[in-house]
Parts: C-alpha cells; structure tokens; sequence
C-alpha cells in the first residue's frame, strides 16, 4: 500500500511517471503469490523457458513460472553476483548464462528477491531463444525429479521449410498429449481457442504500446518497455494482460495527446539491441537522458510480438508452430538485418546501441556483424558496450560510460 | 573572453597512469606537461595545469578556456567542458595532420581505434575492454618480467624472431613467457614475440573498425619501435607516429577549447 502511495504522490509531481507502474506491480505480487500457493489451491505449477509456447498451460489451468523472469528480478535487485558465485562454488562456470546460474543457486537455496520460484510439477523447455536452456531444464529436472517436455525448434536460416513446419507440429501435438497426462485431463480445444485469441489481442495491444514510441517525442523509452513487458511474458493468453495492456496503450495515447516525452529535450532517437543490463537500468537511462537521447525501441521487448503476422487467431495451435520457432533470436543474419532496417525507419532512430551480453550468446554472436551491415546499408553509427544481463561483475562502469559520451560526441 | 587569434586555451587529459596537459596560444603549441596521476585525479588535474602555466609563464587568468579529457575527465572541476578522449585524440592527430584518417592509440590502460572524417571527427571507435592485452601495461607487466628497461624494451624486439605468445590474457601470458624464460628461448625472441601478441590484439580491434591511411600511432605506447613495427607488419600500411604521441589527448582538448572560444558564425 505504502508503496502505491508513493507512486501517486510521484505521479503528480511528475508528469513523466507512468501511472500503470503501480497496477503492473500488484498484478506481479498476485501472480507471485498464486504461483508460490498454488498447491494449497490444487493447482499445477510448469516451468517454461521465456520463449516457449505458454497458452496450452494457460488453457490446462497451469500456472507457467519463468525462470528468466526470475532471473530479471534478480538482475534489477542486484543479487545476481551473489547467487552466480553460489553457483560457481557448485560448479558451474562462469561462462554459463547469469539467468542460469542464479536460477540454479535461488533453486537450492531458496535465496533471490522472492525466496525462490514454487517447486515445478513439470518442464516445458522450448530452444527457439538458446541451447543453453536444455540443460539447464534438465539440471532442474533431475533436482525436482519432475518430467520435462523439449520442443525443439529448427534455426530458421531462410525461410521455414515445410519439413520443419511438420517437424515442429508434431511436438505441437505430443506437447498437448503430455500436458493431458501431467494434468490428467484431456485439452479442453474451445478454451485453448479462446486463449490463442486472448493471447493474440495481448501481442497487439503490446505491440501497440512500443509503436507509440513512434511519435516525437516518443512517451516511452526502452527503459520502460523493459519493465511493462512482464506481463506479456509470464501472462500471455489471459484477460489480465489484455486488460493492463489496454489500460498502458490509454495512458501512452493521453501522452501523446499532451506531448508529454519521457526524455525531456528528446534530440536522439536510439534503438537498443539485446537484453537490458537489468542493475544499471538506471543509470544507462539517466546517462542517455543526460544527452537528451530516447532509447525508443529495442529488438528484445519487440521479440514476442514480432511473430504476430505468422500468427493465425482461428488455428492458433497448427500457427504456433511458425511462430514459435520464427523468433528473433532463432533466425539467420539477414532476417535480423531486416528486422533492424524496418525498425529503425519505423521508429526514425538516429542510431543503434547494442549491448554484448557476455550471458546471452546466441544474441551476442554477430553482433559485430550486424553493427557492419547496419553502418555500411543504413549509414547510421552503432555503439557496442560490453556488459552481461545479470552478473555485475562484467560491467566496467568507466568504460561504458566513456563509450557511451564518444558515441554521442559522433551524433 | 579572447576571440581573437591570440586565444590561450588549455587541454587536460587525465589518463590512468599519467596526467597530461597541452597550452595552445594562437593555434600554436606553447608548452606540454605530463606527471603522473597518482590517488587523486582531482588534484593531478590542478597539479600539470599548474606547472604547465608555470613553464609557459601565463597567468591562469589568461586561459580562456580548458577543455577535460580522459579517464579522469569529470574530476577536473576548473575544467570548463568534458570531452571524452575518443573524440580528443582524433582531433589532436587531426592538428598534427590533417591528411590523417585513422588513429591508433595505446595507453596505460587502454587501446582505441578512431577512423577519422577530413575534418578529424570521429567517424566510429573501438576500445579494449575490461582487459590489459594490447595496453601499455600488458608491455609494462612483460617489460618487468624479463627485466629489461621499458624505454630499451620496443628495441630489443627488433632484433628477435618472435616466439609463440599463444595468450591473450596478461596474466596467463606472463606465465608463457616465464615458461619460455625457463625453456632457454632467448630474451630478444620472447621480447618480439611479446610485441607480436599486443600488435595482434591491437590490429584486429583495427581491422574491426575499418583501417584507411594514412594511420597514425599516437598515446605513450607509441614511443616503442617495436609495437610500431609489429603493428605495421599486422596490419600491411606505415604508421606516423605523433610528435606529440603521449599528450595527444591533451592537444586535441587544447583544440577543441580553442573552436568552442571562437564565436559562432
């Protein structure tokens, strides 16, 4: 309550506060809380890796529990280096992903910002994000000694085949099949239909909210996309996350309406790349600000939504298949090239800041690239800072920042 | 404020190891200092503005305008701009000579590329990151190692085939390097081989960037013959090397201070 309080307070003085922070706050508080009681409400808990199919849980009545979620939370209450090294003392090493690494120390300690995740009933990893996650599902299989489902994602170099297609829908169906044997009730298909079109209006209404970054000045930067897309991760397919998003997507309109900006003086438009450095959120937002620079997209926040057009609302199941495995992580060089391209027209960027993030190699590799092709095609200058998602130890404070005022010195 | 072509502006680059400062009257160099850092960049900053206008005999009140540069840029507080030193040495390089496109600078601590417009800005950088290779203090580290003087250390490498420097880590290479020490190589070839291992570190950071001559080779580093002759080997084109190559920084500060007093168009 207190803390509620204090948002409205600060809401009217500033006009910059986003009013639906405080709403976002307590629909995680219940979703945390639902999760951590769900045995005395005889409900299943499921793991599920953040890219991974959630609406045929959401559709069986399980509550999904995200891990890399948890991992954010770790990050922005900065109790990742703590729980890595636990997890270093394990054995594990410190290459391995933070998100990793401090799920496994929170797992066998039950330390973290929430005392640890509920214990799974099951697992569903799903490797359209990394490979990473398969072994890591399977160390938290054999710790909780409960099944784990894999749904093996093709890497999309051109475009999906047809045989991948296929191969991705048989897991489709043998991921429902095992659903019905871990509930020990068959899919009820009308609720799984109204969960695919609740979970399509959730991605357009949220992809809705980061399009108002458009406008000049945009009401919303990265930063904030960072927090508010919570929901469209852990609560994807439900009524709460269409009604919140509907809700944001109202308050950013009014800001439009008013020209209200969140970086007051907005004069640079950047698009961020890659996982938030979630304990310096920040400080990197107070030292872009500082330069009157707006992050105002991401290609991280954007990921879930991005899929949208491969996705069929009437055959929500037979599309997922495309959807799931056309991510943007799970896609050759030129596809992302693309996907930068379009965005930095849509959302007229000046320039493109992309955070190496020591945890997350499958978004990190060919970065440089990337940076190339973006410098050569589009003309526009692109800063790499090093850093990982988590595990504060590999942000050099100094350095970053002195990265950060030569690149805007060149704008 | 002067305006005039008799302007006296004053750049401070606080690096890691050394501060350096550079007086410019009338677009002219009129005296350089350099000491070290120390504890306290704050104080250093004062302390080589200070000796700096001693041995130039002008009166603080005189220096209409100092430009910051370098790790320590935000600590000197008489300062009247802070300019980071990515876009500080290409401007220095740039004054020496304008034909310059690409800039090489190494450190105490740090090793950046700068491609360079026909104007001396900064067109895109690369720094190391969070790591000593290709630094002046991976040379340092080696130099105390194999006892041998740091100024004599660049000259010995000339004279060696270099041997096989496998790590790019400081640490670990100068475990290789004792190990070779202890294996009977001899000092001037694990001296190149040394050398070959920071000049490949530094050109591929180079490479990254895009490297268009003429090149130039500025920072303390650049004082050794022997990382000027490995990096030219590397890398396939000649280097000049700044005569004013350890307080280039600075020099590019001193100019920058000396466009930002000149009123605008």
């Amino acid at each position: 309550m207190s803390d509620q309080r204090k948002d409205t307070a600060d809401s009217k003085k500033d006009p910059r506060k986003i009013r639906s922070v405080s709403r976002m706050k307590e629909i995680m508080t219940h979703y945390y809380i639902d999760a951590k009681t769900a045995r005395d409400n005889a409900k299943k808990v499921a793991w599920i890796t953040s890219g991974g199919p959630v609406e045929p849980l959401i559709a069986m009545d399980v509550i999904p529990v995200y891990p890399e979620n948890h991992g954010a939370m770790v990050g922005a209450s900065k109790m990742g280096v703590d729980l890595c090294r636990q997890a270093e003392e394990m054995g594990y090493s410190p290459d391995l992903c933070s998100y990793a690494r401090a799920d496994i120390a929170c797992a066998t300690t039950q330390g973290g910002p929430i005392g640890g995740l509920p214990a799974p009933d099951f697992l569903v990893c799903c490797n359209n994000i990394c490979g990473t996650v398969l072994k890591w599902y399977e160390v938290a299989a054999r710790h909780f000694n409960v099944p784990l489902f894999i749904l093996d994602t093709p890497f999309i170099h051109g475009e999906m085949t047809e045989d991948a297609r296929r191969y991705v829908m048989s897991q489709v169906e043998e991921y429902i099949g095992f659903l019905e044997k871990q509930c020990g009730r068959k899919m009820d298909y009308d609720r799984m239909d109204e969960v695919g079109r609740l979970s399509v209006e959730g991605l357009r209404l949220w992809q809705a909210v980061l399009d108002t970054a458009a406008h000049k000045p945009s009401p919303i930067t990265a930063f904030d996309a960072f927090f508010h897309l919570a929901l469209i991760v852990t609560l994807r397919g439900t009524r709460v996350a269409v009604d919140y998003y509907k809700e944001l997507l109202d308050e950013m309109n009014e800001r439009v309406e008013k020209g209200i900006a969140m970086v007051p003086g907005e004069k640079y438009r950047l698009l961020w790349d890659n996982l938030p450095v979630w304990y310096r959120t920040k400080w990197l937002s107070e030292k872009f600000a500082s330069h009157h620079a707006c992050l105002v997209a991401d290609t991280y926040t954007s990921a879930w939504s991005g899929v949208l057009p491969l996705i069929d609302e009437n055959r929500f199941l037979e599309s997922m298949s495309v959807s799931y495995s056309s991510v943007y992580i799970n896609m050759s060089h030129d596809r992302m090239i693309g996907k930068l391209k379009e965005m930095i027209e849509k959302y007229d960027a000046d320039g493109l800041v992309m955070h190496s993030n020591r945890s997350c190699k499958p978004y990190s590799l060919g970065q440089y690239d990337l940076q190339k092709m973006v410098m050569d095609q589009l003309g526009i200058p692109t800063l790499i800072i090093e850093a990982d998602m988590v595990d504060e130890r590999h942000f050099a404070e100094s350095q970053i920042e002195t990265r950060i005022d030569a690149f805007m010195e060149i704008l | 404020m002067h305006t005039g072509t008799d302007a006296i502006t004053a750049g401070i680059d606080i690096g890691s190891i050394t501060a350096k400062a550079v007086l410019l009257i009338g677009g002219e160099i009129a005296g350089t200092c350099v000491r070290f850092t120390g504890y306290n960049a704050k104080k250093a900053g004062r302390a080589v503005f200070d000796e700096l206008l001693k041995e130039a005999g002008i009166a603080k009140e005189r220096v209409s305008m100092v430009v910051s540069t370098g790790y320590g840029r935000n600590a000197v507080d008489f300062a009247d701009k802070a300019i980071t030193e990515i876009t500080c040495h290409g401007a220095g390089a740039w004054f020496i000579d304008p034909a310059v496109r690409f800039v090489i600078d190494v450190g105490g601590q740090d090793s950046k590329v700068m491609r360079l417009d026909e104007n001396g800005k900064v067109v895109d950088f690369a720094m190391n990151d969070k790591c000593a290779a290709g630094t002046g203090r991976f040379l340092e580290v080696m130099a105390r190692a194999m006892e041998v003087d740091l100024d004599d250390f660049g000259a010995l490498s000339l004279s060696g085939e270099p041997a096989r420097i496998s790590s790019i880590c400081t640490v670990f290479a100068e475990s290789e390097v004792i190990s070779l020490i202890a294996a009977g190589e001899a000092r001037e070839n694990i001296v190149a081989g040394i050398h070959e291992a920071a000049a490949s570190r530094i050109s591929a950071m180079a490479r990254r960037v895009g490297v268009v001559p003429p090149v130039m080779m500025t920072g303390g580093v650049a004082r050794n013959k022997g990382m000027i002759m490995a990096l030219e080997g590397k890398l396939g084109v000649p280097l000049s090397v700044s005569p004013y190559a350890q307080v280039n920084g600075a020099l590019g500060a001193a100019l920058l201070a000396s466009r930002m007093d000149r009123p605008h168009p």
